[in-house]
C-alpha cells in the first residue's frame, strides 16, 4: 500500500453538545490511491463533507473539531502540522473543489486574478509566466477562449463555465490530491455529463488522485475507480467501484442502490386510447417578466420565460414535465396553480379557462388544483402546528376546523405518518416526513390534479424513493391526475406515464415515457438521455 | 439546546439589567405609595443635601428630589412604552404592507418612510412638541412619529423574505386571503426581530423624552427625570446631586433595556452567537 496519496487513520471528529449526535466522523480509516478516483458516498448527515473539511483543517472549530486520528500526506500528519504548514498543502498539493460556484469565487475579482493569487501564494513564478499558466489551465478545462475568459468577473460565467474555473483553480499547482465536495450537485444534468467527463480526462492526463464527494450513484457507476459508503460518521463499507455497485455487501448499500429508481419506464400507458376526458389542458401559454429597473428606469430587461406553450394533461393520467434550470417550468406550473398571471393564452379546468383569472375569482378553482412544493423545509409554516397546516385549505373552503382537524389525521395516516403528528410543528420532523405533510396538505381539499414542483430534489435517495411510492400510491387511491416537474429523468420514469421536455420556454417534445425514452426525436432529449450520470448501470444489473 | 428562557435568564448581564428595572417598574407602580402627594410640593427648604431628612435631598425650591424620581419613573416609562406601543403598531402596518404588496405600493410607503428617516429625528421631535404644545399624549406623538421608520424598515425586509417561502404560497393555492396571510402565515415568523428592536427602542424613548423635558418640553404638569436635570443644570457646583442622581436614573436605566435587548436578541437567535 506504499501507493497511497492519503491516508486517513481512525480519523474522528466531534460535534458540538447540542448536535443530534456526539461525532460526525467517528473512527474513519481510508486511503486514497495515486491515480485513482475514490468516491465517498453518503445521504445528508453522513459526515461525508465534514470528514473532506477535516483533511484540509477547514472545520468550523472550536465547535466542530478532531477528536481523534491522523491524516498521513507524504509521511507528515496534517492534523499536527502549524497553521502556516498547512497553508503550504493547501490549494498547493491539496486543492478543493466547493458545491457552488457562485459562493466559493470572489464576486469582485475578475477569474483570471483569483486563479493568478493562488499560484502566486504557492510559487516564486513571475506575472509573465503565471499568466501562461492560467491560460494552460484554463485551456485544459476547456474554457472557450482563455485569454479573454481571464478578464471576466464569475457573474459573467455560466454555471459550468463557474466549475471549469474552479476546477482550474485546483489545477493550477499541479496537485497530488483534489478533494471535490459534490461538485455536480448545483449543476444541470448536460453540465454535470461534461464536467464529469472532464474531471475523468484531466485525471488520466495529469494522475492526480480525485477524492470526490457525493450523494448521487448514478455519478458513482460513471466515475469511481473506488468507492467509500459513509452513514452517520461511519464509513459502512469500501472497495473498488464495480464490486460494490454490482454487489454491495452491506444492507445499507444494499437499500440505497435499490432505492436509485431505473430509467426504465415503470408505467406503461395502459390503454392508448386518446379519448379519455382531458382535465387540464393549457394552450399557447406565455409569460414573459419584464426586469424590475427602477421608477426611472426605460427600457428594462424582458426574460419569456414561458413561450407559448400547449399541453394536456387526462384524467387519471400523470404527466412529467422535464428540463433543465431556466426552462421556464417553474413559471409554467406557477401560471397553471395562479401564484402567477399568464400574459397570453388559455387554461383549461375541465373546459372551464382559469387563465388570467384574479385570486379571488380563481377561489372556487382552488379545490380542484393544488400543490405540493420542493423544499420541505420552506413549505411547512414552522408556527402552526401540523393539523392546522393540513386544515388550512378545508378552512378557507368552509368546513367547519374540528371536522378539517379530524379528516387531517386520517390523511395523515394515509401518508404514513402517526395521526398524533397532528399535534405537532412542524421542525420536530425529518425532510423526508415533512414532504408527506406537504402532500397530507395538498390531499386534503379532495383536489383532481395535483401539480407538484420537484417534490422530491431535496431529499435523500432512501427517502426519495419512499415519496414516490407514496405519491404514486396515492394517485390510485384518490384517482388523482398529476402534473409533475422535475429536472431528473430517472424520477420521471419513476411515476409518469406520459412526459414533456421543456426548454427554454418551450416544449420540444412530448408523448408516451416508454416511447421517448426508447427513440428520443428532438436532440436536445437525445442529449439530456445521454447525460443521465451512470444510465448504463442498471440496465447491466 | 437550552429552551429560549434558559438562555435569557441565565445570561448575567440580563438578570441584572432585569433586576434594575423590576426595581424602577416597581418603584413607578408604588410612587403614590412612597411618596404621597404632589412630587412638585415644596416641603423643606432648598438645597438640603443627600442623605439628610431626604434621602436624596431637595433641590432649587425645596422639593423632595426622591419624590421627583419615583414619580418620574412613572412618566419616563409610561411615555416610553406607549410612544414605542404606538410606534411598533404603526411601523409594522407600514413595513408589512409595502413588504407584501410589493412593487407600486412598495414605492409609495418606503419614500415616505424615507421622508421621516432624513428629518434628523430630535430636531423633528422638538418641531412636533412645539407645534402641539406640550403635554403628555404630545410627547407621545412627536416620539413615536420619530421612532416609526426603523420598525417599518425591519418588518417589510422580515415580510419580503418569508414572503418568497413557499409555506405562503402554499396558502395563497389553499385560497386564504391577503390578510389571513399577512397576519396569520407572514407576521407571526416576523416576530423576533420585531421584538428585538421594539425593546431597543423604548431605551430610545426614554432618552428622547428626558431630552425633551429637559429642554423645557415636557409634560408641564408631569414630574420627569429630564426636567429634574433641566431644573438643575444651573446649580451644578452648588448641587450637584441634582444633576447626578436622575442623570445615573436615566443612564441605568436605559443601558439595562439595552443589555435585555441584546440579551433578546442573543437568546431568540442561539446560532447567532454560537458560531
Amino acid at each position: 500500500m506504499s501507493d497511497a496519496v492519503l491516508t486517513i487513520d481512525n480519523l474522528t471528529v466531534s460535534l458540538p453538545a447540542w448536535a443530534d449526535r456526539p461525532h460526525a466522523v467517528n473512527g474513519v480509516s481510508l486511503q486514497v490511491m495515486r491515480k485513482e478516483i475514490l468516491c465517498v458516498v453518503g445521504e445528508s448527515g453522513s459526515g461525508k463533507s465534514v470528514m473532506a473539511k477535516a483533511i484540509l483543517r477547514l472545520l468550523p472549530e472550536p465547535h466542530v473539531r478532531v477528536a481523534g486520528g491522523r491524516v498521513i500526506y507524504e509521511g507528515q500528519d496534517l492534523l499536527a502540522l502549524s497553521a502556516d504548514g498547512i497553508r503550504v498543502i493547501r490549494g498547493g498539493r491539496i486543492a478543493m473543489i466547493f458545491q457552488e460556484p457562485m459562493v466559493a469565487l470572489n464576486p469582485l475579482m475578475t477569474v483570471g486574478r483569483q486563479t493568478d493569487e493562488i499560484i502566486e501564494v504557492h510559487t516564486k513564478l513571475r506575472p509573465a509566466e503565471r499568466r501562461k499558466r492560467i491560460v494552460e489551465v484554463f485551456g485544459d478545462v476547456r474554457l472557450p477562449e482563455p485569454e479573454r475568459m481571464l478578464a471576466s468577473y464569475p457573474h459573467e460565467l455560466s454555471g459550468g463555465q463557474r466549475q471549469r474555473v474552479m476546477i482550474a483553480m485546483a489545477l493550477a499547482l499541479e496537485p497530488a490530491l483534489i478533494i471535490a465536495d459534490e461538485p455536480t450537485t448545483a449543476l444541470d444534468v448536460t453540465t454535470q455529463a461534461q464536467i464529469l467527463k472532464l474531471l475523468k480526462e484531466l485525471q488520466a492526463k495529469h494522475g492526480t488522485a480525485i477524492m470526490f464527494i457525493t450523494h448521487d450513484f448514478g455519478v458513482v457507476a460513471e466515475i469511481a475507480d473506488r468507492v467509500a459508503v459513509m452513514r452517520q460518521g461511519v464509513l459502512v463499507e469500501h472497495g473498488r467501484g464495480k464490486d460494490i455497485l454490482r454487489h454491495p455487501q452491506h444492507d445499507y448499500t444494499r437499500a440505497l442502490i435499490a432505492a436509485v429508481p431505473s430509467l426504465v419506464p415503470r408505467h406503461t400507458l395502459r390503454d392508448a386510447r386518446s379519448g379519455a376526458p382531458s382535465l387540464l389542458s393549457v394552450s399557447g401559454l406565455e409569460k414573459t417578466f419584464a426586469g424590475r429597473g427602477g421608477a426611472f428606469s426605460l427600457g428594462a430587461q424582458r426574460v419569456r420565460a414561458v413561450a407559448g406553450v400547449s399541453l394536456e394533461v387526462q384524467k387519471g393520467r400523470s404527466l412529467a414535465l422535464v428540463g433543465e434550470s431556466g426552462s421556464g417550468k417553474s413559471t409554467l406550473a406557477r401560471c397553471i396553480v395562479g401564484l402567477e398571471r399568464a400574459d397570453k393564452g388559455a387554461i383549461r379546468l375541465e373546459g372551464t379557462d382559469i387563465a388570467g383569472l384574479s385570486r379571488a375569482k380563481l377561489r372556487p378553482y382552488r379545490k380542484a388544483l393544488q400543490m405540493v412544493f420542493q423544499d420541505p423545509f420552506a413549505s411547512l409554516n414552522p408556527r402552526w402546528r401540523v393539523g392546522d397546516i393540513i386544515a388550512q385549505g378545508p378552512v378557507v373552503a368552509g368546513t367547519p376546523r374540528k371536522t378539517a382537524l379530524g379528516e387531517a389525521r386520517e390523511l395523515l395516516r394515509l401518508v404514513g405518518l402517526d395521526p398524533k403528528a397532528a399535534d405537532r410543528y412542524p421542525h420536530e420532523f425529518s425532510g423526508g416526513q415533512r414532504q408527506r405533510i406537504g402532500i397530507a396538505r395538498a390531499l386534503a381539499v379532495k383536489p383532481k390534479l395535483i401539480i407538484a414542483d420537484e417534490p422530491v430534489s431535496a431529499l435523500d435517495v432512501s427517502v426519495q424513493k419512499q415519496v414516490l411510492d407514496l405519491l404514486d400510491e396515492l394517485r390510485t387511491t384518490f384517482d388523482l391526475s398529476m402534473l409533475f416537474i422535475t429536472h431528473d429523468l430517472r424520477v420521471a420514469a419513476h411515476v409518469c406515464e406520459e412526459i414533456a421536455v421543456m426548454k427554454d420556454g418551450a416544449i420540444v417534445e412530448q408523448g408516451s415515457t416508454a416511447a421517448i425514452f426508447a427513440r428520443p426525436q428532438h436532440a436536445y432529449t437525445q442529449a439530456l438521455l445521454a447525460s443521465v450520470p451512470g444510465r448504463d448501470w442498471q440496465t447491466c444489473t | 439546546m437550552h429552551s429560549f428562557s434558559q438562555r435569557f435568564f441565565a445570561n448575567p448581564r440580563v438578570a441584572l439589567s432585569l433586576l434594575w428595572l423590576s426595581f424602577v417598574v416597581l418603584l413607578a407602580i408604588a410612587a403614590p405609595i412612597i411618596a404621597p402627594g404632589s412630587p412638585f410640593a415644596i416641603v423643606a427648604k432648598p438645597f438640603a443635601p443627600p442623605l439628610g431628612d431626604f434621602l436624596f435631598g431637595t433641590d432649587s425650591l425645596g422639593r423632595d428630589l426622591m419624590a421627583g424620581l419615583v414619580h418620574g419613573a412613572r412618566t419616563s416609562l409610561l411615555i416610553a412604552i406607549l410612544a414605542t406601543l404606538a410606534a411598533v403598531a404603526f411601523g409594522t402596518l407600514v413595513g408589512a404592507i409595502a413588504g407584501f404588496y410589493g412593487g407600486f405600493v412598495d414605492d409609495i410607503l418606503m419614500r415616505i418612510t424615507e421622508f421621516f428617516q432624513t428629518i434628523p429625528a430630535f430636531i423633528f421631535a422638538i418641531v412636533l412638541v412645539a407645534i402641539l404644545a406640550p403635554s403628555g399624549t404630545s410627547l407621545v406623538i412627536a416620539i413615536a412619529t420619530v421612532s416609526w421608520p426603523p420598525i417599518a424598515r425591519v418588518v417589510r425586509g422580515e415580510v419580503l423574505t418569508i414572503k418568497a417561502r413557499e409555506f405562503v404560497q402554499a396558502a395563497i393555492v389553499a385560497g386564504q386571503r391577503d390578510m389571513a396571510i399577512l397576519f396569520g402565515q407572514v407576521l407571526p415568523n416576523a416576530l423576533s426581530p420585531l421584538i428585538v428592536t421594539g425593546s431597543l427602542l423604548v431605551a430610545n424613548a426614554i432618552l428622547i423624552e428626558s431630552a425633551l423635558s429637559f429642554l423645557g418640553l415636557g409634560a408641564p404638569n408631569l414630574m420627569s427625570w429630564g426636567f429634574q436635570i433641566g431644573a438643575g443644570r444651573a446649580f451644578l457646583r452648588d448641587a450637584w446631586w441634582l444633576v447626578t442622581v436622575p442623570g445615573i436614573a436615566i443612564l441605568l436605566t436605559v443601558l439595562s433595556i439595552n443589555l435585555a435587548g441584546e440579551g433578546l436578541n442573543d437568546a431568540l437567535n442561539p446560532r447567532l452567537r454560537d458560531l
